[in-house]
């Protein structure tokens, strides 16, 4: 390799190192993207300039590629609403997996086409491991990434008809997990004896494949974006083992740099909710059909009830969740903030749980669409020292993050971190039903003497809310 | 592919494994999606390897097989890449944009 290709990737390699550390922190965030993005452009450049110097490029088919790539990739990334953007995080992650795979595999079919490129010795010993890896990483993550984005999604829509994704993972699947594993891993070892045997090749590409979809499949709930961040671990290490078969110092360095700490982003969400990697990996998160069946009710308010009791509170805690998202009722919530403030001076703050939502940091994103000051959103561990003296927690479309349930150490929701939106002196609480949430678990705040429930979606109720408090 | 040229790569990998261990240490909640989403964005690095094998398919009287698989990495490594970049500069603009007008 001539030294200014070399130059290059060290480049671009450091632009990513820089890019990483800053994404970490708040205020460098922006500007840390920006360097991973330059950082890129400068390895695609090197790539692309080393390429037409060696005088060999099939030019036409390779930009058609990068122009239909960059216009796809654009538009999903513009036009996505902000309540999909995990989906479209896990997709992106897939498709980035499935490229590495692909680039192995088309090494591959090479051998196969052409037996004088076989390799010798440790080359070809080096080459077949690292491709049977990077097929085994890279297909995993593609299928575990299109499941997790319909599982973040809730369903998949076929003929007009919604069919929800299952969540279905008994316990004898986790010997099962490990038998493919296994199985993988000999036939990438027949595969070094026999390069050109294309039954190892599609059986590691297939046996991976299921192995993406049984590791997802029985996970749920809060623990979703846990495991998009596990697979966007482990579309860095194809990318680098995607390296080790081309030879290529920045795939090593990039891909390995993405694959550790993604791991360590995995093992901080997974302490944020009082999980440990293997809980969320092998125990099934609810949601098993086991609901559990509602057998009270609770008579329902209106708001201007709610306006009534309103009238004149010092603190009001809002707690928002999913349904705050799925009704886009963020700019209701902030003007409501704002009329509080105006008629009876209420000092206003937002309890943001590490998982409401999809995503962690979703509610942080909408809030921060309808311009509500960042100070105001006061993470968990620091604000449910507050509710005792607040006067009214709102609890919008939030369900098992404010569950007491989570305090009993029993049932899925057992252990996990929860607002303590039931110390408030009143709650009120906007939701379409008394229906249970994700976990399954019947949340006891619905039904206590205090809880004021109003029925109805987000937006609507908010609107009401509104209006009520504006008349008081 | 020389030994010497193997321990290098080895090397280059386990020690970009151990930087990246000590470049996340704490992370606020608000920032783990946008983490995710620009670390998934760097990992779409396999376009390099796209490239090249797009590129090699076509020598030594490779079958159109290879040379295929190879665009629809590019395709796909692309997505990756830009609308990795894309969406996470999306979501950071409107966490910082808000700080701004609210500090």
């Amino acid at each position: 390799m001539e030294d200014w290709i070399s130059i290059g990737y060290l480049l671009s390699a450091a632009l990513f190192i820089f890019g990483l550390k800053k994404l970490g922190h708040p205020r460098t965030a922006p500007f840390g993207n920006q360097l991973g993005a330059l950082g890129m452009l400068v390895a695609v450049l090197t790539t692309v300039v080393s390429m037409q110097l060696a005088g060999n490029a099939q030019w036409e088919l390779i930009i058609a590629g990068i122009v239909v790539g960059s216009l796809i990739g654009y538009w999903m990334a513009v036009k996505v609403e902000m309540t999909g953007m995990p989906e479209l995080v896990a997709m992106f992650n897939g498709f980035g997996g499935a490229a590495s795979a692909l680039v192995a595999l088309s090494e591959i079919q090479k051998y196969i086409s052409n037996a004088d490129l076989i390799p010798e010795g440790l080359e070809l010993t080096v080459t077949m491991i690292a491709a049977g890896l990077s097929a085994l990483v890279g297909w995993m993550t593609l299928t575990g990434s299109l499941l997790a984005m319909y599982k973040l999604k809730g369903g998949i829509e076929v003929f007009g008809k919604w069919i929800r994704t299952p969540t279905w993972g008994p316990s004898w699947l986790n010997p099962v997990k490990v038998l493919l594993l296994l199985s993988v891993f000999v036939m990438i070892f027949l595969s070094i004896e026999e390069p050109t045997n294309q039954n190892y090749l599609w059986g590691i590409i297939g046996v991976s494949c299921l192995l993406g979809i049984v590791l997802v499949l029985p996970i749920g709930g809060a623990d979703m974006p846990v495991v998009v961040s596990l697979l966007n671990s482990l579309s860095g290490i194809a990318a680098a083992f995607t390296g080790f078969i081309i030879g290529n110092s920045v795939l090593i360095i990039a891909g390995s740099l993405v694959g550790a700490s993604g791991l360590i982003l995995t093992f901080i969400m997974c302490k944020a909710m009082n999980r440990t990697l293997l809980d969320v990996l092998f125990k099934s998160f609810g949601g098993d059909g086991e609901k559990q069946a509602l057998t009270r009710t609770k008579v329902g308010s209106d708001p201007d009830e709610v306006a009534m009791m309103l009238d004149g509170a010092q603190k009001v805690i809002i707690v928002p969740g999913y349904g705050m998202a799925v009704s886009q009722c963020q700019h209701a919530v902030k003007e409501f903030a704002d009329l509080m403030k105006e008629k009876f001076d209420t000092e206003i703050k937002y309890a943001i749980h590490p998982v409401a939502g999809r995503m962690p940091g979703h509610m942080n994103v909408l809030l921060a669409e309808a311009n509500v000051p960042y100070e105001q959103l006061i993470e968990m561990d620091e604000i449910n020292s507050e509710f005792p003296e607040c006067d009214v927690a709102l609890v919008i479309g939030a369900n098992d993050t404010t569950n007491p349930a989570a305090r009993s150490g029993e049932g899925p929701l057992a252990g996990m971190p929860i607002i303590d939106a039931d110390a408030a002196r009143t709650v009120v609480i906007i939701k379409r039903s008394l229906s249970v949430g994700y976990a399954g678990v019947d949340n006891d705040l619905f039904y206590m003497d205090k809880t004021m429930m109003l029925f109805g979606d987000g937006k609507a109720m908010m609107a009401g809310l509104n209006t009520a408090v504006k008349e008081i | 592919m020389t030994p010497e040229f193997l321990i290098a790569n080895i090397t280059l990998f386990l020690l970009a494994i151990f930087l990246g261990f000590e470049l996340i240490t704490k992370v606020p909640a608000t920032l783990h999606t946008p983490l995710m989403s620009g670390a998934n964005a760097i990992s779409g690095i396999s376009i390099i390897g796209a490239l090249i094998g797009s590129n090699v398919a076509y020598e030594g009287g490779s079958t159109a097989l290879s040379g295929l698989l190879a665009f629809v990495a590019v395709v796909l490594a692309m997505i990756n890449v830009v609308g990795g970049f894309a969406v996470t500069n999306r979501m950071l603009n409107m966490i910082a944009g808000k700080k701004r007008g609210g500090a």
